[in-house]
């Protein structure tokens, strides 16, 4: 199992995104289509691809998994319903559903506010980042 | 009409919330806002274990079932949850079940109540011709740009908003207003959404390739339907600038109902 990786890793991301990643034919519309793609360290036909060899070290260190912000632009265009989106979600929970895996620590997020901010961000932020 | 108005139209949103009842009241419809409803969660948890992140939801939908009629949203991201996991109440037997079981409603819901976006009720209850009909003082060929964003649209076999790629359902409203509707070609592209609080500049990036669509397209104006969408639009433009309402608010203004508005 390569550094960085447990053995569940794979079982866990596919029991949670519902999704089988080596159906991906690496066409590359996913990257292509993603408006985050600058921000990416890894790109999301590359992300793909690690999740099929089952190699999440890298994965699981990505600025990716911050970067995507389920905008569903690659789950609409992929030819073979594999769900980018939803595999980087599953590899964020890997990390967030252990203790101390937060992203965003509560404290931070008060000094990040301003007037307007909307509800929304807030909450859809915590739910994102954090378990 | 039972309403969902979510935590942001009760907040940072009052005028999105307002001028939607407004409007329907003026189509002849009140607006019934659900008793007791609860935040959607304001994410649709893509974890397909995941089901407290749905139980809010199911509440909500549940509780409009139990009211009769259909369920009115208006904020993007709450239409979006409740869409979503009225679908998984309805198509994934696992997901039911488990939420069902933790609930223990007085009747188990699978996915009864239909949700539709304020929109959607526009076009396909109302009608644009009869929005039209109602219309007091046109635009008068303002050039308006509707912005989608992500949430209303995809995924679209979910979601069943409008085509994905080449949506048309503002477009026509802004018609039927008496306004120029100018499709730009990321009208559909993420705003940035929440990013904004993890990392300003990624968010401000993603807002100025929106907005410097819409200007080249000649737009005098940009309307949404989502609170955050207008956050980030106003909040994160760089050079390219261009004024951000809501539908709402334009169909107040040619309602002949914005002198009401601000009061």
């Amino acid at each position: 199992m390569p550094i960085g990786g447990e053995a569940t890793d794979f079982l866990d991301v596919e029991r949670i995104s519902g999704v089988n990643a080596s159906v991906c034919m690496h066409c590359g519309k996913c990257s292509a289509s993603c408006p985050a793609f600058h921000k990416m360290d890894i790109h999301p036909h590359r992300f793909v691809a690690l999740v099929a060899d089952g190699d999440f070290g890298p994965l699981l260190r990505s600025v990716t998994l911050w970067r995507c912000l389920s905008c569903f632009t690659c789950v609409e265009r992929c030819p073979r319903a594999v769900k980018p989106a939803n595999l980087i979600e599953a590899v964020r929970l890997l990390l967030i559903r252990k203790p101390g895996g937060n992203h965003l620590p509560p404290q931070l997020v008060p000094a990040r506010l301003d007037e307007e901010l909307p509800q929304q961000a807030i909450v859809a932020a915590m739910r994102k980042y954090n378990k | 009409m039972n309403y969902y108005p979510g935590c942001t139209l009760k907040t940072k949103a009052k005028q999105l919330d307002a001028g939607a009842r407004r409007t329907a009241s003026a189509l002849g419809v009140e607006m019934r806002e659900l008793p007791e409803w609860q935040c959607c969660g304001a994410v649709y948890p893509l974890a397909e274990d995941e089901i407290s992140g749905r139980l809010s939801a199911v509440r909500t939908l549940s509780a409009a079932l139990e009211n009769g009629g259909g369920l009115v949203t208006v904020c993007s991201a709450c239409h979006h949850v409740l869409k979503r996991v009225n679908a998984d109440m309805a198509d994934n037997e696992l997901i039911r079940r488990r939420a069902n079981n933790y609930l223990a409603l007085k009747k188990a819901y699978a996915g009864e109540t239909r949700v539709v976006h304020y929109l959607e009720w526009l076009r396909d209850d109302i009608g644009f011709e009869e929005v039209k009909k109602h219309v007091a003082r046109p635009l008068d060929g303002l050039k308006v740009a509707p912005y989608y964003g992500c949430l209303l649209l995809r995924p679209s076999d979910v979601m069943r908003f409008d085509r994905p790629d080449n949506p048309s359902i503002m477009e026509k409203l802004v018609e039927a207003l008496g306004g120029v509707a100018v499709p730009f070609s990321r009208r559909s592209r993420c705003c940035g959404g929440y990013v904004a609080l993890d990392d300003r500049e990624s968010a401000q990036a993603m807002t100025e390739s929106v907005l410097s669509s819409a200007v080249k397209a000649g737009a005098e104006v940009v309307i949404s339907a989502c609170p955050l969408c207008m956050y980030n639009l106003k909040n994160g433009a760089g050079e390219n600038k261009l004024p951000v309402r809501y539908f709402t608010e334009l169909l107040e203004e040619a309602f002949g109902l914005a002198d009401a508005a601000k009061e």
